[in-house]
């Protein structure tokens, strides 16, 4: 920018130059407000998504910048939701990139008073051998008039609502091959 | 939803919520569709823009009644009664849909001569065995259909230690109740049938009968509606019907959620059926979920009773062997009568080349049911010590569910408990912070229970789909990668069925085998060694010798195809996944097909073929959706037919035909077993073949049409830690009911952790009238005590004119509204409104009756620490409630 | 024509100096009619635009917890609870005679209206906070819309009193005044606002104001067809105090019953002394600006 340039980019110049002589307009907008550009249009991608909230499912833009969620809004595409969310969907932003969400592996000891820390790949396989151990020790092969059980009843498992398709479908895969049956979600709640 | 799945042979929305724009009248019952769909609700204002009636009806007057046109106040648990007197209405004034009704439904089908109904029994159906609360269905069945001794061989198996006070031996019926999400009950037969509706033994004239009772003056004493209201809504919806018009029903779990839950849905399947609204734009019956794959969860099931696409968990003194297992339903007319091919497609999805011809497909893989293994039935095991392993994904039991603190003394005796959520969420922290660590009944340094938590991945850090409310199933990407440890359920059910099949690697114990035999190879991609979602997903849908499948008309009874879950079959056709489908809205017609993928067959409109005439001609040209053109010979219109694509209108089957062929080309409930609504459902629900009012389980008031005052089946479970509310106890008189609020989510494991929507709603309350207030001394913005049998909780009051005190059997009901999402952690806070309810359960679907029970409510806060058991104990002796045990 | 203190303007971003190529007047019509009160509007205005949370308290005013427009809240859902010539006195009774058969005013045989409307800054024709700004911070866009520049405003407070809505703050620990840009960084991109684009029912209108307005004239006309008399239109009239707003309102009562004044007028438009208020005003921007333009080469 030229030493002209850059004075009569001055607003008080401009204001007694241009036509907004009261300078409430065009002489006194600042250069950030001249480049300001919108989140969406700088994000690195766009990922199409659906609201992790309610059954309507709302279609769900996500915005990325540098690895980050940056802007989560309405899919005007979707034609169930024509770009809309409410205060949830709308929050999902903040549902994502919360400062209290954990994501480190808790651990409380038997009888413990506090939490601890415990590595992910530790915890995995302590509770395999939890799920071993149980599954052992809680065992029915047949009922009482020999039939056919094999199974435990000494493991169960309660969620599922929240979830994709294909996260439930390992699931009750997983839970069935183990026996377990006592498997259950929000359908009644 | 075995309300839908029985009426209709499909347990899902028969319809889609664009489709609401289309209905020229809306009734909303049993949902609070403005404030907990509201984006779903954009349909329901376009509806009310092109001049269609909006009437809400609820105990409460919310966001949603609002911007009805009428809201119409009832009292909470006597819904049947209002839906049972419309009913009434049609028939007695021979409103309903003649020709619709006589073709499409099964008000012709003639009855058994030994039914008998409640008006002849004071509230009991045929067939009660007092002793185990349970029915026999045989004199339910259609007159000379074999279909009764199916019916009875399903009920009756022996249960195991039912901890509850009926012995559950009414499991094995109740069980498949829920496995008509996808597939009728069973029956044999094809009934005899009077078209002129004159038998005094067709279903027309029984139901006639049974309702007549159901009258505007019934409605007054038992919702406390006055009869021109009554009459508004009546007018509404039969005018808004027929060849011409179309009427839509919403609901959610204000109908669900009782002891008589299935049967409100029941009520509402029969007006629709009735009026002709079932398989038509504008019309239907709308179940509006509320978590973002309920459906999902329920189609591949995280459930007990059932395996995917709703085949039946078996059962152990029943399905011996696979033969026996499809016995029952091989035999069937209508697609439920390939059952054979659904299951041997499932267990090679699950076992892969192990799942041989030889060795019954694994069939004996599979663990066996023997009763109720439902949620409840499993904290109490845990409370006994038998179950001691908890996995807890995504759900919030220690605020979220019926009588919590009954939730947390089970996690309290468990052995280990693994939680796997974003937040550190109360049933993460309840050895820590628990109300009973507070009230001493439990100390930290006691509780032995072993537990991790693990840290979930959001929506936006993996691949995979969901499945809205209308059956759609739509593919989201992953954007990030999750933080820290955060893992997806993918990953951690993946890798932990991997580590545990290494650790049982040498195994030679016969119970490994099904673990070791698994098909388990998902990939592993990217540096957190994710399984891929789209191959699950592509399990799921299947494969046969030629590559991916496209639809469930190709499965295989004889091991040649696989199938995860038989009615996601096409959800990757041609090898492409249809669920990530995104073709913009406004690219294509109202009904957008090529959005995602809805089961079946990306139907969007379920019974399709009943919007058109016998003949397959269009009713009218208003309500024009799905018609034959006899031109090319097939089945046309906006959407994918819900029919064979090229069976005429006047094809009759054959006497021996079964499956899909003993369905004729006039009978659009493909999946029932005669192809036909059931006004009257002589199989398949545990209460009974028509919805009957009974109160809810604690009412203030005795049932005005019957000595029998709530369902004689439900499950109760009086035990020290599950105390009920005596009926028509002075201690508890008044009725409170449980909601959600637009601002929060359930239990609020996803909302009260956000600053955004705590700001909104920052903390419990509880709603109640200027009346009630004035009566107990309420105070706006103050406190008040909230007690039932169970414990008493706290909540600020707001006092408020949309809460309306109802005249009911002759005195005022007042009715106190508590909004559920709250415990003790995160930014908006409270207590849970959990915490009051009882375990109490519908016989159909074993789900809770969160939505009436009695309270008392009293000004101040409630007594803190051990005070607040004395206070209990004080309590439970005034109203003869027995005392907690030793 | 000059630059306007008060009265009808036709086109204020060219009375602020913008040339005659520049885009419409935008705006919003909020159409409270339809409002379902979800606040939907109030999250994603915050998400947007990063405004803090704006305490955690129940306040008792229906189900509004959140009181006001503030520096920390630019949209606001007022929730008004009224009771409507309830048509029976005796609690539970049965209403006497027949229903009323028009559609309108939503379950008023309960004895209740529940109204619901999402406020927002009115980015008036005659702006006070704009015109008393002594820094420009706070301008008038090419849109025709009111926005703070935040790397302008050195925190006088002089916009607070000015607004005759009270839509204007300061925020705490932080010092500067903020409101409602009509997301002026997504509409110079074509998109439309935050708060817009989330509305579930279309209760907030985003676009061309003269558009708007027309819009709003006819669903005017429906409801009053309707029987809806108590309809009206609020902001929407460029002969009003404020020269009309940019954010105008479709109200089911009368203003005071949402909380918004009666009859607002611009704060600056008698004062004789405006002129030598503008000539501070423009000195000040001088320095101001100059100051940031310096400190910053």
């Amino acid at each position: 920018m030229g030493a002209r340039q850059w004075f009569l980019g001055w607003p008080v110049v401009r204001q007694a130059t241009g036509p907004d002589k009261l300078g409430r307009g065009a002489a006194v907008q600042s250069q950030r407000s001249a480049a300001l550009t919108p989140r969406t249009s700088t994000a690195d991608k766009v990922v199409k998504s659906v609201c992790p909230y309610c059954a309507v499912g709302c279609g769900q833009q996500v915005f990325v910048k540098d690895g980050e969620v940056t802007q989560i809004e309405g899919d005007p595409n979707s034609p169930i939701s024509r770009g809309r969310l409410c205060p949830k969907g709308s929050a999902s932003k903040q549902l994502v990139t919360s400062p209290s969400r954990i994501s480190e592996v808790l651990y409380r000891r038997p009888h413990g008073t506090d939490w601890e820390r415990l590595p992910l790949d530790k915890a995995m396989d302590m509770i395999a051998d939890r799920v071993i151990k149980t599954r052992r020790e809680v065992w029915q092969d047949t009922n009482d008039d020999g039939c056919t059980l094999r199974r435990t009843m000494g493991i169960a498992s309660l969620g599922g609502a929240t979830l994709d398709n294909e996260e439930n479908y390992l699931m009750k895969k997983l839970y069935t091959a183990l026996g377990a049956v006592q498997i259950e979600n929000q359908a009644r709640i | 939803m075995p309300g839908l799945g029985t009426s209709f042979g499909r347990g899902g929305a028969t319809t889609f919520q664009q489709d609401l724009q289309n209905a020229d009248c809306i009734v909303i019952q049993g949902s609070n569709m403005a404030e907990c769909h509201p984006v779903g609700f954009q349909w329901v204002m376009e509806a009310k823009r092109r001049g269609a009636k909006i009437i809400h009806v609820d105990p409460r007057f919310t966001r949603t009644s609002a911007v009805a046109d009428v809201h119409v106040p009832l009292r909470a648990g006597s819904d049947i009664v209002f839906l049972g007197a419309l009913v009434n209405h049609v028939l007695q004034n021979e409103l309903d849909f003649r020709e619709y009704v006589v073709a499409y439904t099964n008000a012709s089908a003639i009855l058994r001569d030994d039914y008998a109904d409640p008006e002849d029994l004071d509230g009991l159906f045929s067939g009660f065995d007092k002793d185990n609360r349970t029915y026999d269905h045989t004199t339910w069945a259609y007159e000379d259909a074999e279909a009764a001794a199916a019916a009875g061989d399903r009920q009756d198996h022996p249960g195991d230690d039912h901890p509850g006070d009926h012995g559950g031996e009414q499991h094995g019926e109740t069980a498949r109740s829920e496995s008509y999400g996808s597939g009728g009950a069973t029956m044999r037969a094809k009934p005899h049938h009077d078209p002129t509706l004159q038998h005094p033994r067709c279903v027309y004239q029984v139901l006639k009968r049974h309702f007549a009772r159901y009258t505007p003056e019934l409605v007054q004493d038992v919702c406390g509606v006055p009869p021109e209201l009554f009459a508004e809504v009546a007018d509404a919806v039969t005018r808004n019907s027929g060849r011409e018009r179309t009427t839509a029903f919403c609901y959610a779990v204000g109908w669900t959620q009782h002891t008589v839950g299935a049967q409100y849905i029941r009520t509402a399947s029969i007006l629709q059926s009735l009026l002709g609204n079932i398989g038509r734009p504008g019309g239907g019956i709308l179940a509006l979920r509320g978590h973002a794959s309920i459906q999902g969860s329920t189609d591949i099931p995280t459930l007990f009773n059932i395996l995917p696409g709703y085949i039946p968990m078996p059962h152990a003194e029943k399905h011996l062997d696979l033969d026996r297992f499809v016995a029952e339903d091989s035999g069937k007319t209508g697609f439920w009568g390939n059952m054979r091919a659904y299951t041997v497609s499932l267990l090679k999805a699950y076992w892969g080349e192990h799942a041989t011809a030889t060795n019954d497909y694994c069939f004996d893989y599979l663990p066996r049911i023997t009763g109720n293994h439902g949620t409840y039935d499993t904290v109490m095991r845990q409370i006994k010590g038998e179950c001691k392993g908890y996995f807890v994904v995504g759900e919030n039991p220690a605020v979220g569910s019926a009588n919590a603190k009954m939730q947390r003394l089970g996690m309290a005796n468990l052995d280990w408990l693994v939680v796997r959520d974003f937040q550190l969420i109360e049933s993460a922290t309840f050895w820590k912070d628990g109300p009973e660590i507070e009230t001493g009944e439990l100390t930290t340094e006691e509780i032995a229970t072993e537990v991790f938590f693990l840290p979930a991945a959001a929506h936006t850090e993996k691949d995979g789909s969901f499945t809205n409310t209308q059956r759609l199933l739509q593919w989201h990407h992953k954007a990030v990668e999750p933080p820290g440890e955060a893992r997806s359920e993918l990953w951690f059910y993946y890798h932990l069925g991997k580590i545990i099949r290494e650790k049982l690697a040498g195994s030679t114990d016969v119970r490994d085998r099904p673990l070791l035999d698994l098909a388990w190879d998902y990939g592993e991609e990217g540096p957190l060694a994710e399984p891929s979602a789209d191959l699950v997903l592509a399990e799921i849908n299947g494969s046969g010798p030629d590559g991916p499948l496209s639809s469930y008309t190709e499965l295989k009874d004889d091991g040649s195809t696989s199938s995860g879950c038989w009615i996601y079959c096409g959800v990757r056709a041609e090898g492409v996944n249809q669920a990530a489908r995104r073709k913009p809205g406004k690219e294509q017609t109202w009904v957008a097909p090529e959005w995602g993928w809805a089961w079946p067959a990306n139907r969007r409109i379920l019974y399709n073929r009943a919007s058109a005439d016998p003949d397959g001609n269009p009713w009218s040209e208003r309500k024009r959706y799905v018609w034959w053109d006899a031109e090319e010979e097939k089945w046309t219109g906006a959407d994918v037919p819900d029919f064979e694509p090229t069976k005429r209108p006047d094809y009759e089957p054959p006497v021996d035909a079964r499956a899909q062929d003993g369905i004729g080309g006039a009978e659009p409930f493909i999946m029932q077993t005669d192809g036909r609504a059931w006004l009257f459902a002589p199989a398949g629900l545990a209460d009974g073949p028509m919805p009957t009012h009974y109160e809810p389980f604690e009412s203030p008031v005795d049932n005005a049409l019957y000595g029998q005052r709530e369902n004689p089946t439900r499950e109760a479970y009086d035990r020290p830690d599950n105390r009920y509310n005596p009926a028509g106890s002075d201690v508890f008189p008044f009725v409170f009911t449980t909601y959600r609020l637009t601002e929060h989510h359930t239990a609020g494991g996803m909302s009260r952790t956000l600053p955004y929507l705590s700001e909104l709603q920052p903390e419990f309350f509880c709603e109640v009238s200027p009346a009630l207030a004035e009566q107990r001394g309420l105070e706006h913005m103050g406190w008040a005590t909230i007690v039932s049998a169970r414990t008493a909780i706290e909540a600020r009051v707001l006092v408020t004119e949309r809460m309306k005190p109802l005249r009911v059997r002759g005195r005022i009901i007042h009715q106190v509204g508590l909004p559920y999402h709250w415990g003790p952690n995160g930014l908006s806070t409270g207590d849970a409104a959990n915490e009051l309810l009882s375990v109490v359960l519908d016989p159909n679907v074993h789900i809770q009756e969160a939505k009436a029970a009695t309270c008392d409510i009293r000004p101040g806060r409630r007594p803190r620490g051990p005070g607040l058991l004395t206070f209990m104990d004080d309590y439970r002796r005034r109203a003869g409630v027995p005392e907690e045990g030793p | 024509m000059g630059n306007r203190l008060s009265g009808p303007l036709d086109d204020p971003a060219q009375d602020a100096g913008y040339p005659g190529g520049h885009p419409p007047r935008m705006g919003f019509f909020t159409d409270t009619s339809v409002c379902i009160g979800c606040k939907a509007c109030e999250v994603a205005c915050k998400e947007w635009n990063s405004v803090p949370e704006d305490g955690i308290d129940l306040l008792g005013l229906s189900y509004d917890n959140t009181g006001e427009l503030s520096a920390n809240t630019w949209r606001h859902v007022a929730f008004v609870e009224q009771k409507v010539s309830a048509p029976a006195v005796d609690i539970g009774m049965p209403t006497i005679g027949a229903p009323k058969q028009t559609d309108d005013q939503s379950g008023d045989r309960d004895g209740v209206r529940w109204l619901m409307s999402s406020d927002v800054c009115k980015h008036c024709t005659h702006a006070a906070c704009l015109d008393v700004c002594p820094t420009g911070s706070l301008f008038r866009t090419e849109f025709g819309t009111v926005v703070v520049q935040d790397d302008i405003c050195n925190g006088c407070g002089y916009c607070v009193p000015a607004c005759p809505y009270g839509v204007i703050g300061k925020r705490e620990g932080d010092g500067r005044a903020w409101k409602c840009t009509l997301c002026y960084d997504r509409i110079g991109d074509g998109l439309q606002p935050a708060c817009a684009t989330a509305c579930p029912t279309e209760s907030i209108q985003y676009g061309p104001l003269d558009e708007l307005r027309e819009r709003a004239d006819r669903r005017l006309e429906e409801l009053h067809e309707k029987g809806v008399e108590q309809a009206r239109l609020y902001g929407r009239d460029p002969d009003d105090g404020v020269g009309g707003d940019g954010a105008f309102f479709l109200l089911l009562d009368e203003p005071e019953v949402y909380g918004l004044p009666p009859d607002p007028v611009v704060t600056t438009r008698d004062l004789p002394a405006m002129w030598k208020r503008a000539a501070v005003a423009a000195a000040s921007v001088a320095a101001g600006v100059a100051w940031a333009f310096l400190g910053r080469s």
